[in-house]
């Protein structure tokens, strides 16, 4: 029930989201929306010297706890990892890590994120993009 | 937007209605079940509302007994199931105040009815010079078809803003009159995210005053609020079934006889012709030459027992307990710590109460009630111009209707109130 759903870990992070801010001039960037309850998620990746592994990311936006819980869990996640590596992390790892029942609609929250971020490796890398982001990167991101 | 409520409780109180709400609730089928193991509370009435068993039987009934296809066969059974089609339209006709049945076209919904008249009369009487106007609080199916169809014809599209209490500012009219020939004005006699009552009779003497048709969304007025085109002079009017107890895939419009005759067709196909020829087709009578293919005929007739329904209960009853239940809702809602209300005093408006609670997400709070087994919507509500007004992405919306009882607005405030503890 609903202490299920918000149970203190993602409560935590709702409350102190890791790597919330900007990073100016960063080296990859999207925004994306989940038009449904309007949760509005920016992700900015700065890469090391070896132009592939993400040095630093931090996020922005607002929106419901799941999607701003998650998006911060995320950040956390990729920290220190190459886009490559990110741009084939499939949903459910992250799944796992958020460690909660998802109804179909709360999937969307809880995935936002992670799409951002895939776009903009897709934007700065040219990594892959699943299908299911395609649509993202086309219609609701700015 | 202020923040704070707006209301006077004061001047909410109105005689108390005749409505046995909890006796009515016996009709409803649904309210058998738990939800997580708790009665369901059914807050989302604005959304679309639950249906009684007479709706339900009269669609059993239908089919089980008559049915067949309607204005085709010579035998009896068609004849008996055009009969009740037909009486069907004629209950809508007098539910609207319609002067002839003629002049009601069965649609699969209020969006369709709203998008024949855009397609089927802007299309051809929209164009460069021309001004479209609706408002800050339309539903997006008032809103884009009409911007859609201006942007398709030339013409320029206006909106009408919102006061500081969320009701319209009719002093934006002016301005709008000198930036075109104003030629149709649509909005909603009720608004479905704030519950506002809208002035429309008064917008329409100025959309006539321009030489415009006046188009109105009764879609979230039908199930509560009398209507009457007579009276509120409106040129269209719009509504669903499913909202006033009827089925889904039926709907309404109300057309004036002679713009629907004046009028092209919209869908084509069978059964809205006269002579089909390879060189030409001649269309049929109104309102048939707006009925291309099968109707949705069990659901105009399950539309017809949600009026008879309706009008046993009272319409005008069913508002005045709804408003008791808004300004109960209110004054519950007051007490929550960082709440914010929206919308205007519970005596201009529907039972919908919109809400935030303080930075905690919409979907976050209503994902609390329902495991408490409230459902109330939390989103956009199809109105994200409005959002954009008030400044959120989302709000909380909690609706009422004749099966509502106050122990349900009770667990509302309580289950709010544990949301707040865990996100605030």
């Amino acid at each position: 029930m609903a202490e299920d759903l918000y149970r203190e870990v993602i409560l935590d992070h709702y409350k102190n989201p890791r790597g919330h801010g900007v990073i100016e001039d960063a080296d990859a960037q999207a925004e994306g929306m989940n038009p449904l309850c309007g949760d509005e998620v920016s992700i900015y990746v700065e890469f090391a010297d070896d132009g592939e592994t993400i040095d630093d990311v931090k996020f922005s936006g607002r929106g419901c706890a799941i999607s701003q819980a998650s998006t911060s869990m995320l950040m956390e996640m990729v920290k220190g990892r190459k886009a490559q590596e990110i741009a084939e992390l499939p949903k459910e790892t992250l799944l796992e890590e958020i460690g909660i029942p998802l109804t179909p609609i709360r999937l969307k929250c809880a995935l936002l994120g992670l799409g951002v971020l895939k776009v903009a490796l897709h934007r700065a890398k040219g990594t892959p993009l699943p299908e299911e982001w395609a649509g993202l990167d086309e219609l609701e991101l700015k | 937007m202020d923040r704070v409520p707006r209301y006077d409780s004061q001047v909410a109180v109105t005689a108390r209605s005749t409505l046995d709400a909890q006796k009515l609730r016996a009709d409803f089928p649904i309210f058998e079940q738990k939800i997580h193991g708790k009665p369901l509370a059914y807050l989302d009435s604005a959304v679309t509302s639950q249906k009684p068993r007479q709706v339900l039987d009269a669609m059993r009934t239908f089919y089980e007994t008559s049915y067949a296809n309607v204005h085709r066969g010579v035998y009896t059974l068609s004849e008996r199931a055009t009969a009740e089609f037909e009486q069907a339209r004629q209950k809508v006709a007098g539910f609207v105040r319609a002067s002839s049945p003629r002049e009601i076209v069965f649609t699969r919904q209020a969006t369709e009815a709203i998008n024949l008249v855009a397609y089927a009369w802007g299309l051809n009487n929209l164009g460069p010079g021309d001004v479209a106007v609706v408002t800050e609080l339309e539903h997006h199916s008032n809103f884009v078809p009409w911007q859609y169809i201006a942007k398709k014809t030339g013409a320029g599209f206006r909106m009408v803003h919102l006061t500081e209490e969320g009701e319209l500012d009719l002093g934006d009219l002016e301005p709008i009159a000198h930036e075109g020939n104003v030629k149709v004005v649509a909005n909603n006699l009720v608004s479905n995210a704030l519950g506002t009552i809208n002035p429309v009779g008064k917008i329409a003497e100025w959309a006539h005053d321009q030489g415009a048709i006046m188009v109105v969304d009764a879609a979230q007025a039908a199930p509560h609020h009398p209507i009457d085109v007579q009276a509120l002079g409106c040129d269209f009017l719009a509504f669903s079934a499913h909202k006033m107890c009827g089925p889904t895939g039926v709907g309404a419009l109300w057309g004036r006889l002679e713009l629907l005759e004046a009028m092209e067709p919209f869908n084509l196909g069978g059964h809205m012709i006269r002579k089909v020829r390879p060189e030409e087709t001649t269309w049929g009578d109104v309102p048939h030459k707006f009925e291309a293919g099968t109707s949705p005929i069990a659901e105009a007739i399950g539309l017809g027992a949600a009026i008879d329904y309706l009008e046993a209960i009272g319409v005008e009853a069913i508002e005045e307990y709804e408003q008791e239940l808004a300004a109960y809702a209110l004054e519950r809602l007051g007490e929550v710590p960082d709440i914010v209300l929206y919308g205007p005093p519970p005596d201009r408006r529907a039972g919908i109460v919109s809400f935030n609670l303080g930075d905690i997400h919409p979907h976050d709070v209503a994902q609390i009630l329902d495991s408490e087994g409230v459902a109330i919507r939390a989103g956009h509500h199809c109105c994200q111009p409005l959002m954009t007004r008030l400044g959120v992405a989302a709000t909380n919306r909690a609706s009422f209707y004749l099966y509502t009882v106050r122990e349900e607005i009770d667990r509302l405030v309580e289950g709010i109130q544990k949301a707040h503890k865990l996100l605030g």
